[in-house]
């Protein structure tokens, strides 16, 4: 595996990561009202976002340049 | 002697050399920190109901610190792109991107984490004891409300001569608000935010103590786990940090000008290491942090 290949499974992982940190977050808050864990939430899923949409960026980048198989 | 296959791949393999070699590494890599993985999940998974610690890692913190690895992942794969394209000077400012992003990591690990613990101290409390310490254990009010019962007061030592001096007869703690106020239903569950220890002063008589140490990896096998695995870690991201500086010196510059091929298969082959030391930490994470 090539280290295009091997960079987006990490970030395939790490999206599941920020997933799993904001439902756990938002879990976390139904029982304890501080606001540290909705804004973790939010940061969360807002990262989760950024790496998904980074990671099609990447792919498609990945492919237009050639030069890089 | 010219060794061969390091720029061009083998026709029957498909592969040059270092690509063989790190994937080989990796997998005796995966095995090493799969075996203390395994470990720790079982130690966690054998602990008495309450008695394994919770909430001590400061969560936002190691969230700042996987933000950062992710972030190296990335300015690493663009520096090995950059050296495709034959562009040298974005490659230089990528990785040293990278080196200070592992520089970070390992700053907040050494200088903030680590010795936030080193100064931390617990005492375990022996059952027949438990009653006489209840204003700090909060059993009673655990019990009513079916939870686990606490046998640890933790928070500053204030005397630390009672460590290893067998006539100091007494611990002196600055309590954590855990045990300054262990009815208040907030402490009932793990802290996401690391809370100082309070002003509040618990003297604790030392033949009432079943076992008491600064937080240490000799404290219990959570902390052993905890200090083996992110120390193994951190050994390897020190050596990702090396390995990037190297690539990164005059030493680079010279292999771009002889032969970029050979520079951009060296940067593929620590950015594949650096890329599983990452992976690593998101296993890390959770799994020390969260659960």
């Amino acid at each position: 595996m090539s280290l295009k290949g091997f960079h987006i499974f990490f970030i395939t992982i790490s999206t599941a990561l920020a997933l799993g940190l904001g439902f756990s977050c938002v879990w976390a808050a139904q029982t304890d009202d501080a606001p540290i864990y909705r804004n973790t939430a939010i940061f969360s899923f807002i990262a989760a976002a950024l790496l998904v949409v980074y990671g099609f960026w990447f792919y498609r980048k990945m492919k237009r340049l050639r030069i890089i198989t | 002697m010219e060794i061969p296959y390091t720029v061009t791949a083998r026709p029957d393999t498909g592969l040059w050399n270092a690509k063989v070699g790190i994937w080989l590494f990796l997998a005796s890599e995966v095995m090493l920190f799969g075996g203390l993985f395994s470990a720790y999940v079982f130690l966690r998974l054998d602990a008495e109901p309450g008695a394994w610690p919770h909430g001590l890692l400061n969560v936002p913190v190691g969230t700042m610190n996987t933000a950062i690895l992710i972030a190296s992942s990335v300015t690493v794969v663009m520096a090995w792109a950059s050296l495709k394209m034959r562009k040298f000077r974005a490659y230089w400012w990528y990785m040293l991107v990278t080196i200070l992003c592992g520089v970070i990591f390992l700053g907040v690990k050494l200088v903030y984490e680590w010795p936030q613990k080193f100064d931390h101290f617990g005492a375990f409390i022996k059952k027949d004891a438990l009653e006489k310490y209840e204003p700090y254990l909060g059993n009673h009010h655990l019990a009513e409300k079916g939870l686990p019962q606490r046998t640890e007061i933790s928070g500053h030592l204030h005397n630390k001569e009672a460590l290893n001096d067998p006539n100091v007869k007494e611990y002196e703690i600055a309590l954590d608000p855990v045990n300054a106020d262990p009815t208040n239903p907030n402490m009932d569950r793990p802290h996401f935010l690391y809370v100082p220890p309070t002003d509040k002063i618990a003297t604790i008589e030392k033949e009432d103590v079943e076992y008491a140490n600064m937080f240490l990896p000799k404290h219990s096998a959570y902390f052993a786990s905890y200090f083996t695995i992110t120390g193994l870690h951190g050994a390897h991201v020190l050596g990702g940090v090396i390995i990037f500086t190297y690539l990164w010196l005059p030493v680079g510059t010279k292999l771009y000008k002889r032969n970029p091929e050979h520079l951009a298969n060296r940067v593929e082959v620590a950015g594949l290491f650096w890329h599983f030391v990452d992976l690593v930490w998101i296993f890390v994470f959770p799994l020390f942090y969260l659960l």
